[in-house]
């Protein structure tokens, strides 16, 4: 049974060779790229150098996990990743959906284009030219806002060294940045909607508000849950360029905008910390895991083709 | 006549300022850095950035472009990493994703699973810094600004759902034919793709193109910049810019060196092209976005 098996997978691999060869490249750069740095997660419990290196390092068990979960750092990031990222999942929900409401109702083809341009172009700007935005409208000397404050005669602020802004200001950035993106997908699920529910709707004498509360909301629903489940799954990791780029090494921002991303990258190259960020990497990637099967189980059950998996 | 939903004037108004006031305000930051790069530098310190330049003043151009030989050379490391990447990525990609798509093809799933497994599950940055500095070695080399992107996942299987939409029996018929396999792929499939892979393609050359994540982790060499980093090192690092025999050349009326303005101008002309290029590529965009997310 067992050998006649293996014929059979032997004479799978011989009959579709071309094909399975031309996967191996692109399994190759994943093995590299991917499944090496998961085996290498054991230098979490090791006390790394790079002469020893991963397999010779000595082994110190929880040790880094002590050290990074007793420090105050582990609490303060872990907060501001998931402040900042469900502050990014509600807002852009309501924007996303606002806007794509709004511009399905606006008539003028042109108008509509316009505006659907200019509001995607944020998207294809990388978070370099967006921390030169950030600098010229927040600098405390120079920016832009204050020159506006102090012309209606109120106080200029200090922005960059005022932490309590922040998570707003991040995530304003945010929905700058990714509104434009989500009002595509917004739009093609209510161009998807047949227009004789509308139709029928306008006949009965329902008004427009009545039709988007009763017709287009619900139906976009399943993309909005979705859309939320999967981001949700993603809500211990942050966008590294967009937080670092934008904040750098500004220490006086790091009580609200240093979340576990820059952390680790900080205790890696500044501190040189391997064992510790490598454990608050690991920590990381486990919650991580674990939402994504969550989330995606709730998926699941509420559109199955929405589901990842 | 199709049927026209109807909204009275003044929610209409309403809605049309909403939209163009948003709109526009996503535009706004491209003002400050324009005024910006054109603002006199005294007056900046003076006062500040403003959307109109007070005083006007070429001095941060000027300045730039005494120092153009490092801008070139960032240039081309960034336009060889994209156009290189770019090539190199949407071959092995593409070449990966075809035979997903056959679905005769008996072990694809278990092919997918092991791509898509590392969409859910993160080694982490440590040990895949590590691995890319220490065990692939490749520090201050062009291919750390490669490699670890050439195989994204999610394009991966952005590029399965194109191939999925031209007809199985178009294969099936050219291999009854005799063709082979290799054939098939270059001469037929390949053709029938191609918006897909413009879609594609064009994801993977914005992804390259806006990338410093890269250089930050791996480079130190400074010719071995790309623009993005380059203008993150002149944002960031003054003395950079100090450090430019350029600097002493160039300054403004008032004798002060532009060091404010030249970030603007070094902004601008690293976002150039894309303003150049963005109203041909928008709709190859939209699209991928619109099939990306029917179905990851």
């Amino acid at each position: 049974m067992i050998t006649s098996d293996r014929i059979s997978v032997w004479r799978e691999l011989k009959r579709n060779r071309t094909l399975y060869l031309m996967t191996l490249p692109g399994i190759l750069f994943l093995f590299a790229f991917n499944y090496m740095p998961m085996f290498g997660i054991i230098v979490a419990f090791k006390d790394f150098n790079y002469i020893d290196g991963f397999f010779h390092s000595p082994w110190v068990g929880f040790k880094n996990f002590e050290f990074f979960f007793k420090s105050h750092d582990a609490w303060i990031v872990t907060r501001n990743t998931l402040v900042l990222n469900s502050l990014f999942i509600v807002s852009s929900l309501v924007l996303q959906i606002g806007f794509a409401l709004i511009l399905n109702e606006i008539r003028n083809g042109s108008f509509k284009k316009i505006t659907q341009s200019f509001m995607f172009f944020p998207y294809f700007v990388s978070w370099i030219i967006v921390s030169v935005f950030t600098y010229n409208m927040f600098h405390s000397e120079y920016g832009a806002l204050n020159r506006i404050l102090v012309s209606l005669g109120m106080e200029p602020v200090r922005w960059l060294s005022s932490p309590q802004y922040w998570w707003w200001i991040l995530t304003a950035v945010y929905d700058w940045h990714w509104t434009g993106f989500g009002v595509i997908i917004y739009l093609a699920a209510l161009s998807g909607i047949n227009p004789e529910l509308y139709e029928v709707a306008e006949i009965d004498g329902a008004g427009k508000w009545r039709q988007i509360t009763s017709i287009s909301l619900p139906l976009l629903m399943p993309t909005a849950v979705v859309l939320t489940l999967l981001a949700i799954g993603k809500i211990m990791i942050c966008d590294f360029g967009m937080i670092y780029g934008i904040i750098g090494d500004n220490a006086m921002l790091y009580p609200t905008t240093n979340v576990i991303d820059t952390y680790v990258y900080r205790a890696l190259r500044q501190l040189g910390d391997i064992g510790m960020s490598a454990a608050a990497g690991l920590y990381q990637s486990i919650v991580g895991f674990i939402l994504v099967l969550g989330s995606n189980l709730l998926a699941r059950r509420f559109s199955k083709e929405g589901a990842l998996f | 006549m199709s049927y026209q939903r109807r909204l009275n004037p003044i929610p209409r108004t309403i809605l049309y300022l909403v939209v163009g006031v948003f709109s526009v305000a996503c535009l706004v930051p491209f003002a400050l850095i324009i005024s910006g790069s054109f603002t006199d530098e005294g007056e900046i310190i003076r006062s500040g950035f403003a959307f109109v330049p007070k005083k006007i003043s070429f001095a941060s151009w000027v300045l730039l472009y005494h120092d153009i030989q490092r801008v070139i050379n960032g240039y081309i490391v960034t336009v060889s990493v994209t156009v290189g990447g770019t090539i190199l990525s949407l071959l092995i990609t593409a070449m990966m994703a075809y035979p997903l798509s056959v679905p005769t093809l008996r072990y694809r799933n278990i092919i997918a699973f092991f791509a898509f497994f590392t969409l859910i599950f993160y080694g982490g940055m440590v040990p895949w810094y590590i691995i890319v500095s220490r065990v692939l070695h490749l520090r201050n080399t062009i291919l750390a600004l490669i490699l670890p992107y050439t195989l994204q996942p999610w394009n991966m299987f952005l590029l399965r759902n194109f191939f999925r939409t031209i007809p199985k029996e178009i294969a099936e018929s050219a291999k009854i034919d005799g063709a082979k396999e290799m054939t098939i792929f270059i001469r037929l499939i390949l053709p029938l793709a191609k918006p897909g892979l413009a879609t594609v393609g064009l994801f993977i050359a914005l992804m390259y193109w806006n990338d410093w994540w890269l250089g930050l982790m791996f480079v130190e060499n400074h010719h071995l910049y790309p623009v993005q980093l380059l203008l993150r090192a002149i944002i960031s690092n003054v003395q950079f810019l100090r450090s430019s025999t350029a600097a002493a050349i160039a300054s403004d009326a008032s004798g002060i060196i532009p060091l404010e303005g030249v970030k603007m101008a070094t902004g601008l002309v690293t976002i150039g092209p894309i303003i150049f290029l963005y109203p041909f590529i928008q709709k190859y965009f939209i699209k991928g976005i619109i099939i990306g997310a029917v179905k990851g």
